[in-house]
């Protein structure tokens, strides 16, 4: 009877997660099927009509993309910004946290508390300061300034945790590793690093999709050669619904490579994301 | 360098020993800086001081000539744009965590008890992957108001029309002296009566033939029918012929029937019976006494049909925001509860279940206490967050309702570089959502020091 009943409350269980899971899929496919339909048959009706008439289905929007120069440029950008942030962030944010963790010099737990302090400071109290010191730097515009103020404010969570994950290593590991006369360098480039590699590939995963998909710093701190694919798309977005055949396929585009990352790295993305949430 | 070299030979048997280790000790402090100088230098260039720079912005005038005082702080609440933002943050803050830590802690208890539990985790902590402005054209999309393009709408209509019935025919009307009147609520009847035995052509025009339901057929074959003696039949079709030709008033050869549209037989006001015209357009009441009829179209053939809601406009669209933001959130709570709900004890619960607690009370009882701390971090996290969100909105709400939808994020953009240039009351703006988050701030550092006691 129990056993009735408990199964009848899991059929239950179960239809209830599967239209959930319905209802969180349909977005996304929604984009991806009006990604692959023409501007013509999108203003005509949604996307759910390729059901009954499949025919209208093509990578024409996708083809006609890679020919948008606009819209490969900012992919290119895209790339250009998120890769060498990840790698400035891990490094210099992996050199900061073994200090902070192991090595001795004044002031260093007052200056750690700061950069805990700073893990919460929003983004967009640094926008005009910074707008101003790379208009004197000539940087504004630029790359390098668009990464350079990305690594500024991914270095407090990435130095909170490189450093919280590099304290638990074993203090016998390290002093064996300096009696053994090891330099300090020699000590973080083969022992250090190596430990630290699981929360390095979750700081590197999470720092890279944050870039990815970041599109307010870019706004500001970017010119139109050097824009981002989403402040590209953005800039698209006032005409909207006259070019979804440019924007849909766009979006996605833009969302296809953090989704590849995340199944290509599930358990480190959601721990970086988990980690991360700090922020 | 000479004074250690002095201090080597006046300390003769330790000397050697003990200055090595200062020296290596200052060696070591220096190879610590250098360390900790690149996070340092970028930190405090381009972090800390834009917070103090800031801060001393918020007290100058628009163009940073003249100090104000707190007189952008109090601009705050007297400008109505910002004083909107205020409130909409106020909203979101009070609405989406409390709703998605919820959502996220009921759907944590349930996935436990399926077998694809893993599947759903993953499908539901994908839209974390997604770009807010990805996610911002998707539901651009899904909310666009036209039923025939956006999905919430289409669903919202079909399911008004399934409980309302649908009006197929919005633009539809008669010609003049064809035979058909209109009445003042929209309806048409016969213009002359008519009797048992009696068949009837009712004529309709302004019916694209693009806009005909699918299986309309010809209604020539059908209007040549003769009706039975207790019988009141008829077509109503569409008095056009594709590409002309074609008589007015007459059911011509090519001319489809009006499908799905409804017919009722009045006498003296009263309605006698009520019948839906078929693919050809043809219609037929059966068993009438004798008398004198109206034939009458009533007017919910003609309504203007149903168009669902308005989801982006000023009305809804802080919420339909939210909604997006659940879309992409939900998992993380999710995932995060059930992290949480994985370290319970299970003895606890097994005991509970013995005693013959019902999954409800075990819920109520156990692990929603059990579970606090967890569901107290995803709510903090989540109100920080919230604090800050900028991208959805900015991509979501359409240009002429933007101002209905702005929050803090958008309108400190909007005053500092989005045409209003105030940069001293943009500071300000700065300025209030670093002290919203200083709660926190002062959470994480005292979090931080309890863990290295």
């Amino acid at each position: 009877m129990n056993a009735v009943r408990r199964g009848l409350g899991n059929g239950a269980v179960q239809a209830f997660l599967v239209l959930i899971g319905l209802v969180w899929m349909t977005p996304l496919a929604g984009l991806f099927l009006s990604s692959l339909r023409s501007a013509e048959d999108t203003a005509k009706g949604g996307w759910w009509t390729v059901f009954s008439s499949p025919g209208q289905l093509s990578f024409d929007n996708y083809s006609s993309l890679l020919g948008n120069a606009g819209i490969t440029q900012a992919f290119w950008n895209t790339v250009l910004i998120s890769v060498p942030t990840t790698v400035l962030v891990v490094v210099i944010a992996a050199l900061a946290g073994y200090a902070f963790a192991w090595l001795d010099f004044p002031g260093r737990e007052t200056v750690f508390l700061v950069v805990v302090a700073l893990l919460v400071v929003p983004v967009q109290i640094g926008l005009l300061p910074v707008a101003k010191l790379f208009g004197q730097l000539g940087l504004f515009g630029t790359i390098p300034g668009v990464v350079l103020f990305h690594v500024a404010y991914g270095l407090p969570f990435a130095v909170f945790l490189l450093r919280n994950y590099f304290a638990e290593m074993p203090k016998e590991m390290l002093e064996a590793a300096r009696m053994d006369g090891g330099s300090e360098w020699r000590i973080f480039t083969r022992l250090v690093l190596p430990v630290g590699r699981p929360a390095i590939a979750s700081l590197a995963i999470f720092q890279f999709l944050w870039v990815w998909n970041d599109m307010l710093v870019a706004l500001l701190f970017a010119d139109s050669a050097s824009q981002p694919l989403t402040v590209e798309l953005q800039s698209q977005i006032r005409q909207f619904g006259s070019n979804i055949d440019v924007l849909a396929p766009g979006a996605f585009v833009s969302l296809v490579v953090p989704v590849v990352v995340f199944f290509a790295f599930q358990r480190h993305f959601v721990q970086g994301v988990m980690a991360g949430s700090v922020k | 360098m000479t004074a250690t070299l002095v201090k080597e030979t006046s300390s003769p048997p330790p000397g050697p020993v003990a200055d090595r280790t200062r020296r290596l000790r200052r060696r070591g402090k220096i190879i610590a800086l250098l360390f900790v100088l690149p996070a340092l230098l970028l930190l405090g260039a381009l972090v800390v001081y834009p917070v103090l720079f800031s801060i001393g912005r918020s007290f100058f005038d628009a163009s940073g000539t003249s100090f104000v005082g707190g007189d952008n702080y109090a601009e705050m609440f007297r400008d109505p744009a910002t004083l909107k933002a205020v409130r909409n943050t106020a909203i979101w803050v009070v609405i989406a965590p409390a709703l998605l830590t919820g959502l996220g802690l009921i759907l944590a208890v349930l996935v436990e008890k399926v077998r694809w539990a893993t599947a759903f985790k993953l499908l539901l902590f994908m839209p974390m992957a997604v770009s807010f402005l990805a996610a911002g054209i998707i539901f651009r999309l899904a909310y666009d108001e036209d039923p025939d393009k956006g999905v919430l709408n289409a669903a919202v209509v079909s399911v008004h029309d399934a409980f309302k019935g649908e009006s197929s025919y919005p633009t539809a009307r008669a010609r003049d002296a064809h035979g058909l009147t209109k009445e003042k609520d929209g309806s048409y009847r016969t213009s002359t009566s008519v009797a048992p035995g009696d068949a009837v052509a009712l004529g309709l025009v302004g019916v694209q033939p693009d806009d005909l339901p699918g299986g309309a057929e010809s209604a020539y074959a059908a209007a040549g029918r003769k009706a039975g003696p207790d019988e009141l039949r008829g077509v109503v079709y569409l008095d056009f012929t594709p590409g002309g030709g074609g008589e007015q008033g007459k059911v011509d050869r090519r001319e489809s029937g009006l499908p799905e549209m409804k017919v009722e037989a009045v006498r003296d006001g009263e309605t006698i019976a009520t019948t839906t015209t078929a693919a050809d357009g043809s219609f037929r009441f059966q068993g009438l006494a004798s008398g004198s009829y109206e034939v009458r179209l009533p007017s919910s053939n003609f309504a203007q049909p149903y168009e669902g809601v308005s989801w982006l406009g000023p009305a809804l669209v802080t919420p339909a925001i939210i909604g997006a933001y659940l879309w992409i959130w939900t998992g993380f709570a999710m995932v995060l509860i059930g992290a949480g709900l994985s370290t319970l004890p299970r003895d606890a619960l097994e005991a509970a279940r013995m005693d013959g607690a019902n999954e409800w009370q075990i819920f109520r009882r156990i692990t929603v206490p059990l579970l606090a701390p967890v569901l107290s971090v995803v709510f903090i996290t989540l109100v920080i967050n919230v604090m800050k969100v900028f991208d959805l909105v900015y991509i979501i709400a359409p240009g002429p309702v933007q101002e209905d939808a702005t929050v803090l994020a958008t309108q400190m953009w909007l005053v500092s570089f989005g045409g209003g240039n105030n940069q001293g009351l943009g500071s300000a703006l700065g300025v209030l959502l670093l002290l919203l988050v200083v709660p926190a701030m002062v959470f994480n550092v005292r979090r931080f020091r309890r863990s290295q006691r």
